[in-house]
């Protein structure tokens, strides 16, 4: 594994200045270790299905494409241009004005001028231009037109996974071209020649054949979750239930498997759960659909509708009335924006999700019937349906993240903070330009949490650190709120490095610290932990 | 090298048009078959494009969400920048295309010490809208030479442009932002290392030929004076027609083939970005897509997956084990 630049010498290697010689020969790309990710194993790649399966490197020399490799990503290419507008339009339209250059936070952090959007996306277009129409067959490079070649697929691998599919530049271009949508092409592209990422496909395959990214089979799952009710126990007293598979339910709940399978997501488990039994929910979990986020998102738009299905076909066999969804970001991209039109219509027993606790009809999920919990919870609380104490969550100072994907794949601002409001004394938003629709990715988004790109995430997430930095100095902010598993995954090692101190937790984590049950209200045992079995009240603790 | 090799073709263009017409007198090709031909390179290419695009379908509804969604009705929503319905999708494509909203939000990165900071910066936005307001003015302008009477409307635009009158005739104050729009938008391709870099021949290319195009519009008002009469005649010619090219300077020829150029040049170009805006996805589409389903594309398979039933069978004694319920009904159908 590569060593790390410590935070200064890293901030002083950022030059946005780019090189003189021309993009277009700056060819193969020089694969920098903490900024690739490891190729997808053999075996993974043979069990998914996918073309190619082979033993490589990207420092090896010879890739070991297909001989026809060049036929092959030509064909997907005019195949993709015909199956997707936007692929098509936005290949077709960019005038390069640069307003997007410097909205990249990797671009930003690492002042590699091919993670400029405009030239992220210029990559491909230099090839549609040169391989597909007369304008670049007849200009060449006046008209940025060039072949397709091995080192161009280096290039491609090596910045379409410096990608995290944020969106940031799409709020800024004049014309919304979106480079995720370029992203997600390139890597469609990619994986017909077999250049892909381990570290997607192989939750990508424990998905398909198992039912969740880490590839927890149902029985540790369910152990998994009674340690988790152990917790609970302890923090509150209360021994609490969690239902699976549990056929005539009213709310089948999915969230992602990171939230019940490592720290600080679990803390967020424990909050669904506390809220669940608060309200005496009839409702459910799946071991079978037991994933809420979507490396298919990542992978292709097939993978990604093939882990979706899973959600709507438990759904029908369950029978339940309507699905919450956890917290979680590309989770959210693809339930709002894609769900249904993959998957979907909606299985007929599914109904416009009403909340049973206050009759609230969530009107603007009719079709899909599906909502996100923050969405349940705020309508909760704006009907007084919750007793909160948010001064159990006196010692943070918080702030919150909005993820990428339900900031610009939703619109998904509100709802979270209205709860955080609610639930916490102390609440500092970071500096406009770095939230909401201009929110800045974690570094480690679309499937690149992984440790081998250690740099290029610290980097990638040195906007969104610097922002965090700003507030724990100006507010002396010391929790990281987000909505996201991959966030609370990869947010840790970003605080870590950039702004020690910060720590970070779901939203649900301190809803379920500020939540009063009924024999707390009583004065019966009084809550004094929080969700980690910390004291909620530290300097108490000491005075005593 | 882009910059250079636009510049070279645009002087060549004059070169063409000097000895193509001052030298062997082809009036008639450049100022009526060539004019015609690239109107009818324009008009049909630019079907074509729209055709093409139209054709493709829309897979998924994948907005650019800038606002709040609608969710509950105390949630303050923002219907320009995270529409609903289609009546609110065209106000934002309205901002969008009006007042180029999206650039209106552009910011400046700058790294001071350990700090990472974003400034407003609208000067991208100033530049793109001043250029594109004074370009469309000036083809309005322009159909006083094509229309007869001029409609009064034209007459009071032309009035106003030249308002401060400055100099005979009366300078236009959409030439001169022009000139100055299209000094700043090339400047900064020069100017920013990063713009350097990205900017094409292809970039520069449309910048100088409309510096040709309104250079040789503001010599030949300004200084080689044409015969207004004669012109005018002869653009309505063009109109109903049949044009008589006519006798006047060679400035008036190169401005016509400098139109001439840039509308066959427009369709295959960058340029088409006028038409592509209305047809990018992540703008013109409603986010309602939990209330309304977007219907799939004519190829979109439903993925094949591994059944609740298939996984129980392979997982069975795990979920008997740990007293997960199995389902019956697997057995039932079969």
């Amino acid at each position: 594994m590569a060593k790390l630049p410590k935070p200064d010498e890293l901030i002083k290697s950022i030059d946005w200045t780019p090189p003189e010689k021309d993009w277009m020969d700056d060819i193969p790309p020089e694969i920098k270790p903490g900024r690739y990710c490891y190729p997808a194993k053999k075996n993974i790649v043979e069990e998914i299905g996918f073309p190619n399966p082979r033993d490589w490197s990207p420092l090896d020399e010879d890739w070991k494409l297909p001989s026809n490799f060049r036929e092959i990503i030509i064909e997907g290419m005019k195949d993709r241009l015909s199956k997707y507008r936007s692929f098509k339009v936005f290949m077709d339209i960019c005038v390069r004005c640069g307003a997007c250059a410097d909205k990249c936070h990797y671009f930003l952090g690492s002042g590699d001028p091919k993670n400029m959007p405009v030239l992220r996306a210029e990559l491909l277009r230099s090839i549609y231009k040169g391989e597909l129409t007369w304008q670049g067959k007849l200009f060449g490079k006046l008209a940025g037109a060039r072949k397709l070649n091995e080192d161009v697929i280096k290039e491609w691998f090596y910045y379409y996974y410096q990608c995290s599919e944020c969106r940031r530049c799409s709020v800024f271009c004049p014309y919304g071209i979106d480079t995720c949508e370029v992203t997600m092409m390139g890597r469609e592209l990619l994986h017909l020649v077999g250049c892909n990422i381990n570290w997607i496909l192989e939750p990508v395959r424990n998905c398909f054949k198992i039912g969740n990214h880490i590839g927890i089979p149902p029985h540790t799952i369910k152990e998994i979750i009674e340690y988790l009710l152990w917790d609970i126990e302890e923090v509150t007293g209360v021994k609490m239930e969690v239902p699976f598979n549990k056929k005539g339910a009213e709310i089948l709940f999915v969230t992602p498997s990171g939230d019940y399978f490592a720290e600080p997501g679990i803390y967020t488990m424990m909050g669904y759960i506390i809220l669940f039994n608060y309200l005496g929910l009839d409702w459910t979990m799946s071991t079978y659909a037991s994933e809420g986020g979507n490396f298919g998102l990542f992978t292709s738009h097939e993978a990604m509708a093939k882990i979706n299905a899973k959600i709507y076909h438990e759904a029908e066999r369950l029978k339940v009335r309507f699905i919450i969804g956890g917290e979680c970001g590309h989770m959210w991209r693809v339930k709002h924006q894609y769900m249904d039109t993959a998957t979907g219509p909606a299985p007929k027993n599914l109904e416009v999700p009403r909340s049973p606790i206050t009759g609230t009809v969530f009107e603007h999920a009719k079709s899909t019937k599906m909502i996100h919990v923050c969405e349940f919870t705020a309508d909760l609380i704006a009907h007084g349906k919750l007793e909160l104490d948010p001064s159990r969550n006196d010692k943070y100072v918080v702030t919150f993240h909005d993820s990428c994907n339900p900031s610009r794949g939703m619109g998904f601002f509100e709802e979270p903070r209205y709860i955080l409001k609610h639930v916490c004394n102390n609440f500092y938003d970071m500096p406009e330009n770095t939230i909401r629709e201009k929110t800045f990715c974690c570094g480690s988004g679309s499937g690149l949490n992984t440790d081998e790109f250690m740099e290029m995430r610290m980097r990638g997430g040195f906007p969104r650190a610097n922002a965090v930095q700003y507030v724990r100095d100006k507010y002396g902010v010391n929790m990281l709120a987000c909505i996201c598993a991959i966030d609370r995954a990869a947010l840790p090692t970003l605080m870590n490095y950039w702004a020690p101190e910060v720590g970070v937790c779901g939203v649900h984590e301190l809803v379920a610290n500020a939540l009063v049950l009924p024999h707390e209200k009583t004065g019966e045992r009084p809550r004094t932990l929080d969700m980690r079995q910390q004291p909620l009240k530290p300097e108490e603790e000491e005075n005593a | 090298m882009g910059a250079v090799f636009a510049l070279v073709t645009v002087l060549a263009f004059v070169i063409v048009v000097y000895v193509g017409v001052g030298i062997a007198g082809l009036r008639g090709l450049f100022g009526i078959v060539i004019p015609y031909a690239a109107f009818l390179v324009f008009l049909i290419g630019m079907v074509y494009r729209m055709i093409e695009w139209a054709k493709i379908p829309v897979p998924f509804r994948i907005v650019t969400t800038c606002g709040q969604q609608k969710s509950f009705r105390w949630v303050k929503r923002s219907r320009l920048e995270s529409p609903y319905n289609n009546f609110e999708v065209v106000l934002r494509m309205i901002l969008e295309v009006f007042a180029f909203r999206s650039l209106f939000r552009n910011l400046k990165a700058e790294i001071k010490g350990p700090n990472l900071i974003y400034g407003s910066y609208k000067w991208l936005w100033l530049g793109a809208i001043a250029f594109h307001y004074a370009f469309f003015t000036i083809l309005l302008r322009h159909f006083r030479f094509f229309s007869y009477p001029v409609p009064e409307p034209i007459q009071i635009l032309d009035q106003i442009d030249s308002f401060f009158h400055i100099g005979l005739p009366h300078l236009y104050m959409t030439d001169v932002v022009i000139l100055a729009a299209l000094t700043f938008l090339f400047l900064r391709r020069l100017a920013d290392p990063k713009l350097r870099y990205i900017s094409l021949a292809s970039d520069y290319l449309p910048l100088f030929m409309i510096y040709g195009l309104v250079i040789s519009g503001i010599l030949m008002r300004h200084f080689f004076k044409v015969d207004v009469t004669q012109v005018k005649e002869f653009t309505l010619g063009l109109v109903h027609f049949h044009p008589k090219a006519p006798q006047v300077g060679v400035i008036f020829y190169i401005h016509i083939f400098f139109l001439s150029a840039l509308m066959a040049y427009f369709p295959f170009s960058k340029l088409v970005h006028m038409l592509g805006v209305f047809f990018s996805p992540t703008r013109n589409l409603a986010n309602n897509s939990r209330a309304v389903r977007h219907q799939p594309a004519p190829w979109w398979k439903k993925p094949k997956f591994k059944t609740y039933c298939e996984w129980q069978e392979e997982f069975k004694e795990q979920l008997i084990e740990s007293g997960q319920p199995i389902d019956e009904d697997c057995y039932e159908k079969k």
